[in-house]
């Protein structure tokens, strides 16, 4: 879609930190209007001229980014409120409507910001870890092919296995802050997915023993927010009702098993 | 003085995990130091998928030994032919694997693995998931890469940025400088063999499919710390990508794969002549039938089982189909587009192409699955990169410009069988630099695809390298850990570096607010990627690669000045992107330089001034080497070995 009144140029408002721990505060830089731009390119011309709107030559604007065609889960960014992929961002997307010609980026918020737009996200990967997010294969030999699948049980998890750990569903969710311990829907979603799998299915028990305690499922106040932010369409909000399931038949065979 | 021995990986896309999980698994410790976190490696833009002969495709008549031959005449066969052999046995080993990994491979309607058409082979051969597959493998081992994280066997620095190898008096590598790019702190490692997993080099030139880490940047260091390179010049386009402001956006193959068609408007005369279409401002659904020139199809009616196969001819024969007829006018809207038109597959075709589609819809706001795209060549690989060498039976034994692999290696060999065509399993040389303890693993490596990479191999080689030569890792590093450990190298040898490191630096951050008027370093790398792009892509000559080495020369210059807008002391990408920026225009020199010496066309180095292949002079590598007391190269060339396929010349009209 194409803006019916493309400006000339326009104000882009950045919130920036020049490190950890430091406070926050704002600039605006006047960037002109190209066509097909998106976010990575504002912030490319951000860098070009490093001046602000009222002609402070300051620091470029550090952003983590990597692919810039919304695969790598890299460029994260809050813009105009919304948390979403700068890459795949369009400014013509944005100046649609009666919104006035200004752009807002921000670094999420839910996870520690390492210098302006970057945020550290190991937190996502950490929580991988905790759920055992792996098929627990014998070693690298050929062994010989894998289990089969059929082409639904495939597409199924295929849907999630997209998930990019970019932290959108996080950065959405009423229920993950900066300071708690819940997982939140990406990693509720990853251990589905490898809970799924034949062989992944071997650690089911030890996944669900994590999403069982702190953290976990339960904490889930289902907003439902996740699964309307995810760029690829992960169906969270579903996956993490089936773990709700697995949950539930766990606990009942720990119950019977004697376990607490 | 025995220590336990430690490998370190830098790189964690295919290559780099393949070779983190591969050396842990021996009993190895992995240290993997990667600028992004690891799975968000460039590996996950490869899309189209990855070819084996697996059992299917070898019962419609394909073999291990047709894979290894297509992918030699693909490359025009400048690729060395016992990696590549060892590479296509492997292969249906390695998607055993990566399906016992978990990968979602799309399925047939019983369960197995499904396959699809690709570039340069007849036989549907290639192995996906979606249209993301790489991003689906580099999950795959992603994941068992963090169980050795989780179990201790592998150490991750991530953010981290490679600056330098580790290379003492006697020419070993015993480590790496890095640099943590939140802290900015300067640090050496040690280990006794280090693998260079590093991917390619697209940034050189500006805008490519490539992420924006693909700067070469970390190849370019150890060329200039003594590595050679390998066939620099040898940079592949790729046909099909989305044409932007800030890079190109890939539109695999597999869209030709699954049946797209490459045209353009056109009007056919009765002799059968088109040319181009007066009318350019047309919508692509208001252009009839008999006014679409299929470019490809018509060039290559013959290649495959039916004459729509010929859009998927080699990636070099079909970029210069699409560029030759927009030069001569046929662009879309007479601009430098053409069209790619998914819009006639079936709904369940275009659901698998869903990853891609999508991509393409997002970027441009028109859906492909009703408006046929508007795509463009546009650099997207690294055949050439960093020099390596191997290790087999076959006698004559190739020979290296570099002592690196004894006369004596070949004594695992087993007398009763005759001499393994491939490389000896478990080698320490395999992929070995011509530093002692440095390798190149991925798309770092020149070794596997010659002139040409042919679709859906990349993933492939990278995980080969990874999983087959990490044994001879794991090998190398004991037997360093127990004769001549890195841990018993004078510190000295490491604080020289890091004091070079530091002093690098320094010298780049003083330049902030000097008063001197300084050089942009995007600036400067804007015009690098432009005059790289105008005269080492698609059509090359002796005068415009020339024009651009003294271009480029005058860069080097230029670089002296250059200066920064950002001493922050904090995740500095300012100073990582400048410092990137002076390696790459070296490693730009040497691609040139490479060209020019290479008076022949052969795949994607097509030099409209010569004519064709001249095997005589040229069935060679292109090994440069630098000097950097003068800062001068020197192009030598090396024999490519012939063990097992002579070339023949490179023919996709049908008449293989």
């Amino acid at each position: 879609m194409i803006a019916a009144n493309k400006p000339e140029q326009f104000t882009v408002r950045i919130k920036r930190q020049d490190g950890r721990d430091q406070p926050s505060y704002w600039q605006s830089f006047t960037v002109p209007y190209t066509a097909n731009q998106n976010i990575i390119t504002v912030l490319q011309q951000v860098a070009a001229n490093p001046v602000t709107t009222d002609g402070k030559r300051v620091a470029p604007v550090a952003w983590d980014c990597g692919c810039l065609e919304e695969v790598c889960g890299a460029c994260t960014m809050v813009i105009n409120g919304r948390v979403r992929q700068s890459c795949s961002c369009l400014v013509d997307e944005l100046f649609t409507g009666t919104h006035d010609q200004v752009i807002t980026i921000e670094p999420m918020s839910k996870f520690p910001v390492v210098r302006d737009l970057f945020v550290d996200r190991q937190r996502m990967f950490e929580n991988l870890k905790k759920i055992k997010g792996w098929v627990p294969i014998d070693s690298t030999a050929a062994l010989g092919p894998g289990p089969k699948e059929t082409p639904d049980e495939q597409h199924e998890r295929y849907a999630i296995s997209r998930c990019m750990t970019c932290g959108c569903c996080l950065e959405a969710c009423p229920q993950f802050t900066k300071d708690n311990d819940f997982v939140g829907a990406q990693v509720i979603a990853q251990a589905l997915y490898f809970n799924e799998h034949p062989t992944g299915a071997e650690l089911k028990g030890e996944r669900l023993d994590v999403l069982m305690g702190p953290g976990g499922v339960t904490d889930c106040g289902n907003a439902q927010n996740c699964v309307k932010v995810c760029p690829k369409e992960i169906p969270l909000t579903e996956a993490i009702a089936k773990v709700g399931r697995q949950l539930t038949v766990h606990a009942v065979k720990r119950f019977f098993a004697g376990k607490r | 003085m025995a220590s336990e021995p430690r490998v370190i990986v830098v790189g964690g896309g295919l290559a780099g995990l393949a070779a983190a999980v591969r050396v842990a698994e021996a009993g190895v410790a992995v240290d993997l130091f990667s600028m992004v976190p690891v799975k968000r490696s460039h590996s996950v833009c490869a899309q189209g998928g990855i070819n084996a002969c697996t059992e299917p495709v070898r019962q419609e008549g394909f073999s291990e030994w047709d894979h290894f031959d297509e992918t030699l005449y693909g490359g025009d066969f400048l690729n060395h032919q016992p990696p590549v052999y060892e590479m296509a046995y492997a292969a249906p080993k390695i998607i055993d694997l990566l399906d016992r990994m978990g990968v979602p491979f799309n399925r047939t309607p019983e369960g197995f693995l499904d396959r699809r058409y690709f570039g340069g082979s007849v036989f549907r051969r290639t192995h996906y998931t979606g249209a993301s597959t790489g991003q689906q493998l580099l999950y795959g081992l992603d994941e068992q890469t963090r169980r050795y994280e989780a179990e201790g066997k592998v150490t991750k620095y991530e953010f981290w940025e490679f600056l330098w190898p580790v290379v003492d008096d006697d020419g070993v590598c015993r480590g790496i400088v890095a640099q943590d790019m939140r802290t900015m702190e300067v640090k050496a490692f040690r280990a006794d063999a280090v693998v260079m997993a590093t991917g390619g080099c697209g940034l050189i030139y500006g805008k490519s499919t490539m992420s924006v880490i693909c700067t070469g940047g970390a190849a370019s260091r150890c060329y200039q710390a003594g590595a050679w390179l390998g066939n620099p010049e040898m940079i592949q386009v790729h046909p099909t990508a989305i044409p932007g402001e800030d890079k190109c956006r890939l539109m695999s193959e597999s869209a030709r794969g699954e049946g797209g068609r490459v045209w353009v408007p056109g009007i056919k005369d009765d002799n059968g002549e088109w040319t181009p279409h007066p009318d350019a401002g047309r919508h692509p659904n208001e252009i009839p039938e008999h006014e679409r020139y299929y470019v490809l199809e018509e060039m290559y009616p013959n290649y495959g089982p039916t004459p729509r196969h010929g859009n998927l001819v080699s990636r070099d024969v079909a970029t210069r189909g699409i560029f030759f007829a927009v030069q001569k006018g046929f662009g879309v809207g007479g601009g430098r587009m053409a069209y790619l038109d998914i819009t006639h597959l079936p709904q369940d075709t275009k659901d698998k192409l869903a990853a891609i589609l999508e991509i393409y819809e997002k970027f441009t706001g028109d859906d492909p699955r009703d408006v046929p795209m508007k795509i463009f060549p546009a650099v997207h690989y690294s055949m050439g990169g960093l020099y390596a060498v191997y290790e087999t039976e076959q006698e004559p034994k190739p020979k290296f410009l570099c002592d690196i692999v004894p006369e004596d290696a070949g004594r695992r060999k087993d007398p009763s069988k005759p001499a393994h065509p491939g490389m000896v399993h478990g080698s320490p040389w395999n992929m070995m630099t011509n530093v002692k303890g440095l390798y190149a693993f991925g798309e770092v490596n020149f070794s596997y695809h010659g002139a040409t990479r042919l679709g859906a191999n990349a993933l492939l080689s990278c995980i080969f390298d990874g999983l087959f030569c990490g044994l001879g890792v794991a090998n190398f590093a004991r037997t360093q850990a127990k004769e001549d450990p890195s841990e018993g190298v004078a510190d000295e040898v490491f604080s020289r570096y890091v004091a070079q490191e530091t002093a690098k630096s320094d010298k780049l951050i003083a330049t902030v607010g000097s008063a001197e008027e300084g050089v942009d370093p995007y600036e400067l790398h804007r015009k690098l990627g432009e005059i790289m792009t105008d005269e080492l892509t698609v059509v090359r000559t002796q005068e415009g690669m020339q024009r651009a080495l003294s271009i480029v020369r005058s860069f080097i210059e230029d670089y002296k000045r250059v200066k920064l807008g950002d001493n922050g002391v904090w995740t500095n990408q300012n100073l990582s992107f400048t410092r990137a920026l002076g390696d790459m225009l070296i490693y730009a020199e040497a691609m040139l330089l490479a060209g020019i010496e290479r008076k022949e066309s052969r795949g994607c180095h097509y030099c409209s001034d010569q004519d064709g292949r001249d095997d005589e002079k040229y069935q060679k590598t292109g090994v440069c080497q630098y000097d950097p007391a003068t800062g001068t190269h020197k192009v030598v060339w090396e024999d490519v070995p012939i063990p097992l396929i002579e070339p023949r010349i490179r023919d996709y009209s049908g008449k293989k």
